[in-house]
């Protein structure tokens, strides 16, 4: 039985994932059943988690990337902002067009990457104090670029944003009319990024040494291992993640503001807590970040749904779920230790 | 030449103690006020109140005094920083408030008595840093990971704390410790920031704590070897940082003698660190230096009221600060000092002992 000879690999990371899924299956079947009115039932508020989350599961990919290397990035809430404001700005006030404003989004995400990787992996400056910069440094920019809210009007980004992809599967409404479910390109973007991401953790060279540098450091240097390129190289692809994410985050919006993305960067680090990611590093899966942010939407819909609760629930419930999670990753990790 | 060498090594002496850069910054931001505002200096008393630039600054500086004492101890014992001290503030005014208010949205008299009040509060700070304690000394969460938890969920708290109202107590007596004494003109924050300093500095003479604090923080497991109880003064470290926080959150509530969960303490725990940053303290841990972190508020301060001065919006002054971090950490990374140190004529500079203890973290 592989089931047996894998039970100590079991112990571990895959046991976190499988409480992670678990967790989702269980809290949206509650929903299901609590909010069957609300719509829960519907193939299409499944859907919306998706939909509604498409920008915060390409970046949470990016940050769980930089998490395994051992490294961290809170940056990412702010420089979402910059890029919605910045695409925004470039749309709308310097009519640029849609085409050029995705280089815009991407640059500013290469940017922040190249210049925080630099800090972190040649500088040995601790990542935290680097992406806390990053943070204010994002936010600030935006309201530089302009305190006012734009929105953006520009008819081929609007295309983009509100072209809808018909299921062949959908629900019956109230009058019996057959609505098939749908989703945006976003979605499609976002579920390409998690498996692109997948393929390149398991399958590439860069993808093992990500691995080997967040798992001991020391080994991996003396296995012949490039430490700062291979961290360099994470912060730049997780910056490049970032941009994308920021568009696809600006394509659910369609506008920019100062405020746009906050706590963004919360969410994403506990999505990749959550779906099991060692904030120690060496530990991590695209897969537990995707079911992290799936967990994350299904709090805020039960919380909107309810309707008396207030907003901040969600954010409470959110750190209680992360609180949990770390405090069970450090008894495993110790536990491991200790068999070891 | 005796006398000539007398002379270098006095300066020497003076350029490596470890307050020299702490001080030359904030001469340095003084000296820009001065020239951009010559009357920088200039303090007058109105109706029995002291006014100036320099009032103000060192005014305004207080709750971030009170709050780099605190993310000093923090830092030199667990080599991360408490993100939480803004919330925690904010946790420690509603819980104030509400209690001075007994649950109505405002009132114009003491509903339940200060001190009582005044207890709460800090115990829920207090409960707050014992959290974050917990997490960092027991558990072994990296301290920023650990605070982040209540960075996000303590605004959170202090709304469901005010029921998402801002609480106004509207008592004369309540307005005292962001205002004015009667018949005393220097603003009573400043005699809060200066009380904690010189409380915490006493603590720190008098007992063994500060070296505890140090030892800890420069080698954790070598302490625990030699007898120390590292968990225990992590844990103690991160309670007295979120006491400090919750005086800090009463002082600032006072100030608008209100609860505002959402804007009190924000954006305070980056000057927090920024403050430590520039007073010379590692953030890797170590030694530490309660007067280079108060030096470091100072310039802070000096620095924000320079840039509204100069007409910068609020929203857009955390762009200002990011770079003054981004510079201070890299000049304080060990690779760029190694790489200076290497540009440097050979054998001119020993290791000062902060380069040395980057050293040895590596």
């Amino acid at each position: 039985m592989k089931s047996l000879n894998d039970k100590k690999h079991m112990s571990g990371t895959t046991f976190l994932l499988i409480i992670t899924i678990g967790l989702f299956v269980v809290m949206y079947a509650a929903g299901m059943i609590a909010f069957a009115e609300g719509g829960f039932a519907k193939p299409q508020m499944f859907l919306n988690l998706f939909i509604s989350n498409a920008g915060l599961i390409v970046i949470a990919c990016g940050l769980t990337l930089v998490m395994i290397t051992g490294g961290i990035d809170i940056s990412v809430g702010s420089v979402t902002a910059l890029v919605c404001m910045a695409v925004a700005y470039q749309m709308e006030v310097k009519q640029m067009s849609a085409y050029g404003a995705i280089f815009i989004a991407l640059g500013i995400g290469l940017l922040f990457g190249i210049v925080q990787g630099f800090l972190v992996a040649y500088l040995d400056i601790q990542p935290f104090i680097v992406t806390l910069a990053g943070l204010f440094l994002g936010r600030g920019l935006t309201s530089l670029i302009s305190t006012e809210m734009i929105s953006i009007k520009n008819e081929v980004f609007l295309s983009w944003a509100k072209y809808k992809i018909f299921l062949p599967f959908g629900s019956v409404n109230k009058k019996g009319i057959f609505q098939p479910a749908y989703i945006y390109p976003t979605v499609i973007i976002a579920i390409l990024v998690v498996v692109g991401m997948v393929i390149i953790l398991r399958y590439t060279k860069f993808g093992r040494r990500v691995y080997a540098v967040g798992g001991n450091q020391q080994s991996a240097m003396m296995m012949g291992l490039n430490v700062r390129r291979t961290k360099m190289q994470a912060y730049v692809l997780n910056g490049f993640l970032v941009g994308l994410g920021g568009f696809l985050f600006g394509l659910n919006s369609c506008a920019g503001f100062v405020e746009q993305a906050k706590w963004l960067e919360m969410d994403a680090i506990s999505s990749a807590v959550i779906g099991g990611t060692l904030l120690t590093g060496g530990v991590g899966n695209p897969i537990g970040t995707l079911f992290g942010v799936l967990i994350k939407g299904t709090i805020s819909s039960l919380i909107t749904t309810q309707g008396t609760l207030s907003s901040w629930w969600v954010r409470i419930a959110l750190s209680a779920l992360l609180c949990f999670f770390i405090v069970l990753q450090s008894i495993i990790v110790s536990r491991n230790r200790k068999t070891r | 030449m005796p006398m000539a060498d007398n002379g270098k090594l006095h300066l020497k002496k003076i350029t490596e103690h470890h307050l020299f850069l702490p001080l030359v910054c904030l001469a340095v931001v003084l000296l820009a006020n001065v020239i951009k505002t010559p009357n920088f200096f200039q303090v007058s008393i109105n109706n029995g109140i002291l006014y100036g630039y320099v009032v103000d600054v060192v005014n305004r500086s207080s709750e971030l005094v009170i709050l780099a004492v605190g993310m000093t101890l923090v830092t030199a014992a667990s080599g991360g920083q408490d993100i939480s001290v803004g919330s925690v503030m904010a946790v420690a005014g509603a819980v104030c408030c509400q209690v001075l208010s007994g649950g109505q949205v405002s009132v114009n008299s003491f509903q339940n008595p200060l001190p009582l009040a005044v207890l709460a509060a800090l115990a829920a700070a207090a409960l707050c840093g014992a959290f974050n304690g917990l997490l960092v000394s027991k558990i072994n969460i990296p301290p920023m990971v650990a605070t982040l938890i209540l960075y996000t969920a303590g605004r959170g708290i202090a709304q469901l704390v005010t029921n998402g109202q801002i609480t106004y107590v509207r008592v004369e007596a309540y307005k005292l410790a962001g205002g004015y004494l009667p018949g005393c003109p220097v603003p009573t924050p400043v005699f809060f920031a200066v009380g904690i300093v010189v409380l915490v500095s006493i603590i720190m003479k008098t007992t063994t704590l500060r070296l505890y604090i140090e030892s800890v923080g420069i080698n954790g497991s070598a302490s625990r070897l030699v007898g120390l109880n590292s968990t225990r003064i992590k844990f103690i470290s991160y309670v007295i940082c979120g006491l400090l926080a919750g005086v800090a959150g009463i002082v600032a509530s006072s100030r608008i003698y209100s609860a505002d969960a959402n804007n009190i303490g924000i954006y305070l725990e980056m000057d927090a660190i920024l403050a430590v940053a520039l007073g010379g303290n590692l953030l890797g841990g170590g030694k530490f230096s309660l007067a280079g972190s108060v030096i470091g508020a100072f310039t802070i301060q000096a620095l924000t009221t320079t840039l509204y001065a100069m007409n910068v919006a609020a929203d857009q002054l955390p762009v200002y600060k990011a770079i003054v971090v981004i510079i201070i950490v890299t000049l304080q990374s060990p690779v760029f000092r190694r790489f200076i140190t290497a540009k440097l004529p050979a054998g001119r500079k020993p290791l000062t002992p902060a380069e040395s203890e980057g050293e040895m973290q590596l």
